[in-house]
């Protein structure tokens, strides 16, 4: 309760505490900001320090490399058309990685995350294990599972396959799970009073409500792919990032060939990024009339 | 649309409904059967069925067991009978001369003791192996080839032996004799010199005896040996975590630095002028569709393998997606705060500062911190490519093809600090914007009221 009998405070009192109220927040941004740009200039010089090559230095030269890839993919510029048709199978190699391990990630997907969800799960006591599971699949970058899978297979697409396909099973799973939470029960419950299996229940009630979601996010999922797979090629597991580091490790004289696969990659993603944003787009605001 | 159908006959209802069951019948049973189709041809194309042949299993085995036991290698040089004892057989884990561990005493006769009653002898000239059920295996390796002699009867599969080599695997062990080397290992369970090696006076030592030790002054000393261990190199590991975590803060911070002001530029009302708008547009779509993989390798050309090439990739690539969402977020601000900043007679500058800024504060913060989670995964990928942080580590101790108890322990790492900063990150945002917190506190006090409401 406030003491009733102390008079109000006067305008100047208020105004008083409202300046030193201001103050005090002026001080504290102030503190944070000059942490933060201690922390980046700090962390800025100890990357400095611990690069081979020095930022001043590189920054002259950052545009030596292009330079050198673009002059002489000019100057064979007639051979541009050839190269782009012979490292084409690579490319869909690496959409077949990508598209292959985004499908295979988005149902093992569906199942974690109906398995995890409050309300769907079959076995609710296990919900926090099949959260864990997602959270250690999402945790592991590609290229951990890829490296050790290409030292028991050997290279080629399957290693990058699984490892992709394991990261967006626990990306997606996170991601459905929360769509999951807002599907509404009653369908499961019609469909439960019919005596419908869980897996009937969650086909033919869940996934129709959320399903639309599910591919838009599937979709966005399969333009990282593309590009994690263009990587994971990079360190030896095929399609055109394998090109890739063959034709720069051959160094000056076919850089041409490097160009060329610059050229489909970026192609590739700019036209997957638009295709599947227009998608995206029909998905969440339904199509246009 | 109701009224339309009102309208209808009863027959052409139900026709419209037939066909619309038609089409949803077909959709639900055709879109599983194209995935199942596609499947398929990436089963052929990638030849998964070749796929059984080319797994090799004597990988997988030592990769398994690698990862979870180590060896210890007694061997005997047969030309100058000196034993000498090492862990993994490295260098760095050999014991000094004249010690060993309590199961092998060293000696004219080098005995070892494999445990479960298998026993082997480093005699002065013969070598000899007893293995309980099987028998006494004797060896006199010399010029004329090993010389092994085994018991009667037909020599089992775990027994090879030719004119020049004797191997025996066994559950305790392994034996090789060759002319020039008899060599003995013995498998434990564990990571081997975790702590210290064996150089170090610690090594061996309780934690309660450490304690004791380290109370008594030696702390510095004791984490000195633990910080410099040379089999795992604690010190290293940590500067490579750190270098990784760098990467992703600098490359992350750096890029909505750069972002937040060209992302002004790329407003419809902001900018008015429409070409500018369209040349900082096509900047960031540029930006992020040439893919991180590019930047990484042309980056690394210029900088040099390390962590600043790394969070300059991390740091281009960003922009150009932090530019999107952030012009995107500048486009929907609320207009009304800024007429209200402008009518106290405020500068732009000011106008901007208190009538945009707190806006979009809250879409800034969260898509800063989201994306500094996922670029851990990021760098640790990209460092693997250009050579920094936990990434160069990993990809160095995977082609050695031998250290797989290193290759567990970095994914462990990795996992815990990817990990760490999901949780790190979702606490800041949590800490920072608190509107967050309480909306999802509605949505939850809402799905519990719905949850009430059902039947």
């Amino acid at each position: 309760m406030p003491d009733l009998n102390t008079s109000p405070p006067s305008l100047t009192e208020i105004r008083g505490d409202y300046i030193a109220l201001t103050q005090r927040k002026r001080v504290y941004g102030g503190i944070l900001l000059a942490i933060f740009v201690a922390l980046m200039a700090a962390g800025f010089r100890t990357a400095d320090a611990r690069n081979a090559g020095s930022f001043r230095d590189g920054f002259n030269n950052v545009f030596d490399y292009p330079a050198e890839v673009l002059g002489e993919a000019l100057e064979k510029s007639a051979q541009l058309p050839g190269h782009l048709v012979h490292f084409f199978p690579a490319l869909v190699e690496t959409l077949n990685i990508a598209a292959a391990s985004t499908l295979i990630g988005a149902i093992a997907g569906i199942i974690l995350s109906l398995l995890s969800t409050r309300g769907l799960a079959p076995w609710p006591a296990l919900i926090p294990v099949f959260r864990r599971i997602m959270d250690i699949s999402r945790a592991i970058p590609e290229i951990v599972i890829a490296l050790v899978l290409i030292f028991l297979l050997g290279g080629g697409p399957v290693p990058a396959m699984i490892a992709i396909a394991i990261h967006t099973a626990g990306a997606l799973g996170k991601l459905f799970s929360e769509v999951n939470e807002n599907a509404s029960l009653k369908p499961v419950d019609g469909l439960e009073s019919v005596g419908a299996s869980w897996a009937q229940r969650m086909y033919l009630g869940v996934i129709p409500q959320v399903g639309p979601n599910y591919v838009s996010y599937a979709l966005l999922r399969f333009e990282i792919n593309i590009r994690a797979s263009a990587i994971l090629g990079f360190v030896g597991a095929g399609g055109i990032g394998y090109e890739l580091r063959n034709s720069m490790s051959w160094g000056q004289g076919r850089y041409d060939e490097a160009a060329a696969i610059f050229l489909l990659l970026f192609i590739t993603i700019v036209v997957v990024d638009q295709l599947s944003g227009q998608l995206r787009d029909r998905m969440t605001h339904g199509a246009k009339a | 649309m109701t009224t339309i159908s009102t309208e209808l006959g009863l027959a052409d209802r139900k026709h419209a409904t037939s066909q619309l069951f038609q089409k949803k019948k077909l959709i639900n049973f055709g879109l599983p059967v194209i995935v199942l189709l596609y499947l398929a041809y990436v089963f052929v194309a990638f030849d998964i069925s070749g796929l059984w042949d080319k797994v090799s299993v004597k990988n997988a085995r030592t990769l398994v067991s690698d990862s979870y036991s180590y060896k210890t290698h007694v061997t005997r040089d047969n030309r100058d009978a000196s034993v000498s004892v090492a862990i993994e057989g490295e260098r760095k884990g050999r014991y000094p001369d004249g010690e060993a561990p309590a199961w092998v005493s060293l000696g004219e006769t080098t005995s070892i003791d494999l445990e479960n009653g298998h026993h082997v002898w480093f005699g002065p000239e013969v070598i000899e192996y007893d293995i309980p059920g099987y028998g006494l295996v004797t060896a006199k390796p010399g010029r004329t080839g090993v010389n092994a002699t085994l018991p009667d009867g037909p020599v089992p599969n775990w027994i090879n032996a030719s004119k020049n080599r004797l191997a025996i695997t066994t559950d305790a062990g392994r034996l090789t004799v060759t002319r020039n080397r008899t060599e003995v290992f013995r498998y434990f369970t564990g990571w081997e010199l975790f702590f210290f090696t064996l150089d170090s006076p610690y090594h061996g030592m309780g934690p309660a005896k450490l304690l004791s030790h380290a109370v008594q002054g030696e702390a510095g000393a004791i984490f000195n040996d633990f910080w410099t261990n040379k089999m795992w190199r604690h010190q290293d590991v940590a500067w490579a975590i750190l270098e990784t975590l760098l990467m992703a803060f600098l490359g992350t911070l750096g890029a909505g630095i750069v972002a937040l002001p060209l992302a002004f530029l790329a407003t419809r009302n902001f900018m008015r002028m429409s070409s500018v708008r369209f040349v900082v547009r096509r900047f960031f779509d540029f930006l992020r569709g040439v893919d991180s993989l590019i930047w990484t390798v042309v980056l690394s050309r210029a900088f040099g393998p390390g962590p600043l090439t790394g969070a300059l990739a991390i740091l281009v690539t960003d922009t150009g997606t932090f530019g999107k969402i952030f012009s995107e977020a500048l486009e929907n601000v609320d207009e009304k705060q800024i007429e209200g900043v402008q009518s106290t007679g405020a500068s732009p500058l000011l106008q901007y500062r208190f009538g945009v800024i707190p806006q979009i504060t809250p879409v800034l913060l969260s898509q800063l911190l989201y994306f500094l989670e996922s670029n851990t995964r990021s760098a640790t990928i990209i460092g693997a490519i250009t050579g920094g942080g936990i990434g160069l580590l990993l990809t160095q101790a995977i082609i050695t093809q031998k250290d797989w108890e290193e290759v567990a322990y970095y994914i462990v790492l990795i996992i815990l600090m990817v990990m760490f900063m999901d949780w790190f990150s979702g606490w800041l945002r949590r800490k920072l914007i608190k509107g967050e917190e309480k909306k999802t506190k509605i949505k939850k006090s809402n799905a519990a009221k719905n949850a009430f409401l059902l039947p």
